[in-house]
This record gives C-alpha cells, sequence and structure tokens, in this order.
C-alpha cells in the first residue's frame, strides 16, 4: 500500500510539474506574438548566443568534423573507399553532429546562465519588483531569450556546419593526403539543401528548448542560492535530455520513412 | 471618509502552515502605518497579498473601495500603477544602472521618454540624498544603505498615492537607519501618499508611524498609537516593545 501511494505520488507530482511546463511554454509563446517587445534585452541575448559563444561551438564542431574523417578512414579504408569519407563528414556534421553537440553546448553555456539569473531574480524578489513596476515578467525576461534562441541557433549552427567540414577537410588533405579540390568537390556534390534545412530547424528547435527550460527552471526556483543552483543544473539535464529526444523526432520526420 | 485600504479577514497559508488568520485593518487616505512583529509573523506575506504578488486565501482587499482580490492582469497593473513598494532586500535589477533602476515604472508606463525620465530619476535621487554621479552607477556596486535609497527612488519615482515600505531599517547601522527613517517621513510628506510600513523596530516604528499595528500569529491584535502602545494593556505588544523573552510570545524553535 505504501508503496502503491509513493508510486502515485511521484506519478502525480510529475503530472503536475508536466502540467506546470506546458503552461508556462504555450504562456511565452502566445506572448512571443504580443507587443509590447524588449528590443534591448533581445539584442543582448542575441550577441550572448550568438556571438559569445561562437568560440565553443566553433572547437567543438572543428574536433566533431577532425575525429569524423579520422575513424570514417579508418572504417572505410579496409574497402578502399576513401572518397565516401567526404559524403560521411558533411552529411554526419550538417544533419547530426553540428546542431546536437552544438545545441548541448549551449544548453550548458547559456541554458544555465539564463536560469541562474532568472533564478537569482526570482529569490531577490526582482520578479515581484517587475510585477508591481507594470511589467510582465514573461515579455521583459522569457521573450527575448526565447526569440533570441530561435533566431540565433540556426545562425551560429550553420557556422559550425562550414568549421565543421573544414575539420574534416584539414584532416582529409593534412594527414590521410587526399586530394583537396577532389575532397571539395566531393563534398559538394553530395550535399543537398535538406542536410543542411533539416539541421538549421533542429538548431531553431533547440535553441527554444534551451531557452525554455533556462527560463522555466529560473522563474520557479526558490529556496535562496541553493534553489538557484538546482534551477541550473536542473536546466542543463533537461534542456539536454529534450534535445536529444526532439532530435530523433525530427530526424524522423524529415528523413524517416 | 472611506479608507484608502481596507483589510477584513485576511487569510493566507502555504499548504499546512497558516501565516495570516484574519487580518482587519484600515488605513485612511495620507496616514503612516506600521505593522510591527516578529521575523517571520508573515508581515511580508500581508504586503504581497495587498499588492496582488500574493493570492489570499479568504477575505477582502479593498484600495479606493475597489475590491482587489482575483483581479486580472490588467486591472491589477490598473491598481498597481498608484502604487510604490520598497522590497525587503532591495530587490534592484542588477542588469541596469542605477538611473533605469529608479525610472524604471516611469518607462514601463511610457509615461516619458528616456532623456526626461532619466531627469526625473536623478531629482528623485536628489530627493533621497543619492548624488547625480550615481546615476550610470550599477547596484551591485553600492553599499547596502545606499541600495536602500535607490529602493526608496524608484519607489516614489512615479510619484504614488500608495507606498509600501518593507522593513526599510533592518540591517543598517542606527545613524544610517535613522536617516531613512527621516527620509521616509520627508517623503511621506513631499508626496502625501498613503504609507504602509513594515518594521520589526519598535524606535523606528514611533517615527515614522502616525499609527502601530501589531501582528502577531496571523492577526492584528493591537493598533493604536505609537505613544500609546508603552501604555498598551495587551502583553504581546508590551512584550514585543520592552523586548522580553518572557511573554505570550514564544519562540517557535519548529518552524
Ligand atoms: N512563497 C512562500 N511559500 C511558502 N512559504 C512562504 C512563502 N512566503 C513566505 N512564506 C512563509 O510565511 C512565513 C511568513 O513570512 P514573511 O511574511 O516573509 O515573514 P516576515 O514577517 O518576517 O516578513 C514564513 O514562515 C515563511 O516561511
Ligand atoms: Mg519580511
Amino acid at each position: 500500500m505504501n508503496l502503491l501511494q509513493a508510486i502515485g505520488r511521484v506519478f502525480l507530482a510529475f503530472l503536475g510539474a508536466a502540467g506546470r511546463l506546458i503552461m508556462f511554454a504555450m504562456t511565452a509563446v502566445t506572448h512571443c506574438f504580443l507587443p509590447p517587445y524588449y528590443p534591448r534585452i533581445m539584442i543582448r541575448q542575441m550577441i550572448e548566443i550568438g556571438y559569445f559563444s561562437l568560440p565553443v561551438v566553433g572547437l567543438t564542431a572543428i574536433f566533431a568534423g577532425m575525429v569524423l574523417a579520422l575513424q570514417s578512414y579508418t572504417g572505410f579504408a579496409r574497402f578502399s573507399a576513401e572518397g565516401a569519407i567526404a559524403n560521411v563528414v558533411v552529411l554526419s556534421v550538417t544533419r547530426e553532429l553540428a546542431p546536437v553537440l552544438g545545441g548541448l553546448m549551449i544548453a550548458g553555456r547559456v541554458g544555465a546562465s539564463m536560469a541562474a539569473e532568472i533564478g537569482t531574480m526570482r529569490v531577490t524578489e526582482q520578479i515581484d519588483a517587475l510585477t508591481t513596476l507594470s511589467t510582465n515578467a514573461i515579455k521583459y525576461l522569457v521573450v527575448p531569450r526565447i526569440i533570441a534562441g530561435v533566431i540565433m541557433l540556426p545562425i551560429l549552427i550553420f557556422v559550425a556546419d562550414i568549421i565543421g567540414v573544414f575539420g574534416g577537410f584539414l584532416v582529409a588533405v593534412y594527414k590521410l593526403g587526399f586530394n583537396p579540390s577532389i575532397y571539395l568537390q566531393n563534398t559538394w556534390d553530395f550535399l543537398e539543401p535538406l542536410d543542411i534545412i533539416s539541421g538549421l530547424v533542429k538548431a531553431s528547435v533547440f535553441g527554444f528548448l534551451v531557452a525554455l527550460m533556462g527560463c522555466y527552471h529560473g522563474y520557479y526556483s526558490k529556496g535562496g542560492a541553493q534553489g538557484v543552483g538546482a534551477a541550473t543544473t536542473n536546466s542543463v539535464v533537461s534542456a539536454s535530455i529534450l534535445i536529444l529526444c526532439f532530435n530523433y523526432i525530427l530526424t524522423e520526420a524529415f528523413f524517416g520513412l | 471618509m472611506e479608507p484608502k485600504i481596507q483589510l477584513r479577514g485576511v487569510t493566507k497559508g502555504f499548504g499546512p502552515k497558516k501565516v495570516l488568520t484574519g487580518v482587519d485593518l484600515d488605513i485612511a487616505r495620507g496616514e503612516s502605518v506600521v505593522i510591527i512583529g516578529g521575523s517571520g509573523t508573515g508581515k511580508s506575506v500581508l504586503l504581497k497579498c495587498i499588492l496582488g504578488l500574493l493570492r489570499p486565501d479568504a477575505g477582502s482587499i479593498k484600495i479606493d473601495g475597489q475590491e482587489v482580490t482575483g483581479l486580472s492582469t490588467s486591472e491589477r497593473d490598473q491598481v498597481n500603477r498608484q502604487v510604490g513598494m520598497l522590497f525587503q532586500g532591495g530587490a534592484l535589477f542588477d542588469s541596469l544602472p542605477v538611473w533605469e533602476n529608479v525610472a524604471f515604472g516611469l518607462l514601463s508606463r511610457k509615461q516619458c521618454g528616456r532623456d526626461e525620465a532619466r531627469e526625473i530619476a536623478v531629482k528623485k535621487m536628489a530627493l533621497v540624498g543619492l548624488k547625480p554621479h550615481l546615476a550610470d552607477a550599477w547596484p551591485a556596486d553600492l553599499s547596502i544603505g545606499m541600495q536602500k535609497r535607490v529602493g526608496l527612488a524608484r519607489a516614489i519615482a512615479t510619484n504614488p498615492e500608495i507606498i509600501f515600505f518593507d522593513e526599510p531599517t533592518t540591517g543598517l547601522d542606527p545613524i544610517m537607519a535613522d536617516m531613512i527613517n527621516e527620509l521616509i517621513v520627508h517623503v511621506n510628506q513631499e508626496v502625501g501618499a498613503t504609507a504602509l510600513s513594515i518594521s520589526h523596530d519598535m524606535e523606528s516604528a514611533r517615527k515614522i508611524g502616525d499609527r502601530v499595528a501589531m501582528l502577531y500569529q496571523g492577526k492584528i491584535v493591537w493598533a493604536g498609537d505609537p505613544d500609546s502602545a508603552e501604555a498598551a494593556a495587551n502583553p504581546v505588544v508590551d512584550q514585543f516593545i520592552h523586548g522580553r523573552v518572557d511573554g505570550p510570545i514564544k519562540m517557535q524553535v519548529r518552524a
């Protein structure tokens, strides 16, 4: 009986949290389409996501592209099909690695700082202060971050696509001794617009998820510094899991049969 | 005359914990009332109920005769336009410079452009003894006393008819506390607003209040002239203002 009660309680708590998250997401999305907007804050968030995340996402992409070229060579060399490496690199990077790894890095970098910032504002009553000063906290804090995430992540991931392919090119040319122009020609020949577009759509969804989880956990954090710490951790963990989960769903939608 | 703020039977609990168990209080127009009581008795919760940041479980709260519990967001906003609030911890926006903190209400209500808002902010800062060069400072770089002043300037920037002060002097040294008290009295007269303050310090309550109300076990157990508090026959008030350990107020070790 006690076990059943415990399971029931956990289940109810889970349903409650999921419901609250869905309500929060719907409120936030609705407010994205209703003025007033706060362009100053949105631009600041866009710079934070798009510009200051470039180094970390760029490094992730270049190493991902490099290791991909190296690994697929050890695999394909046995079948003497080195030409396929360009194909593997460009498809893997644009379809999967750049958006997923980039999204995960952004969850750690940007999502965490959103949760920490909004969480601190919650526990120091700054969000209450916003309300008393006739400012809707969802519009002021959440909407600019979500819009910045949805717009900037595809741009960031497009840059990461280029850097990742370049990483594969470096290894293929300087380590494996391929002909540079043939490699580039192969890369170009195999690439379809849908490969890039699907990756950028994924990036946009991931940008939404990261901003949503960062804002949600920050907004509902409580209990001082410890609560803010928990919100930060939860935002990164939940955003990462959602990214992997939605990555599968979107891949299925784009390429599934 | 109709009271500016009228509370009737306001109750609020969090889960099993009952914080307010039926608060009745009238505040007349232009009056300055101070609520006193031990820490954790629900003074801040009461203010947040009046401000609409928390929804009371039961009871009625009227501002200018209008029932404000259960208002929609936009109606609430209309009411809050005439309200200023100094939060217990300051609650300054640390991503904005001092002047934008002070002018926040003016800007968010589109009452004026940025240049004019800045001018008004600097004027309000002068009113609470902040030099103009601090306008571009960041709140985190200021001392606690300075932060309280910025919070005070923000609370009065829109010339509100009602101002709430949540523990304006707590955590300040006696001299700074006295300065803040005088500022509040000054501002209260200057702006001519109705004020509701919270304090757990009788000294400060005497200074800023026309009337003092004692919150104890979720109710207002005594209200009256600050000077008559000394002679009040109420044992709770007596114990509180003399800071005695013995009496009806027992320190609840289990929160
Ligand atoms: N949002 C909340 N959720 C749960 N409990 C709360 C909340 N806000 C206040 N409380 C509880 O209500 C009681 C009164 O708090 P408060 O009004 O801040 O006291 P004070 O009189 O010192 O201002 C405290 O025991 C506090 O733990
Ligand atoms: Mg308090």
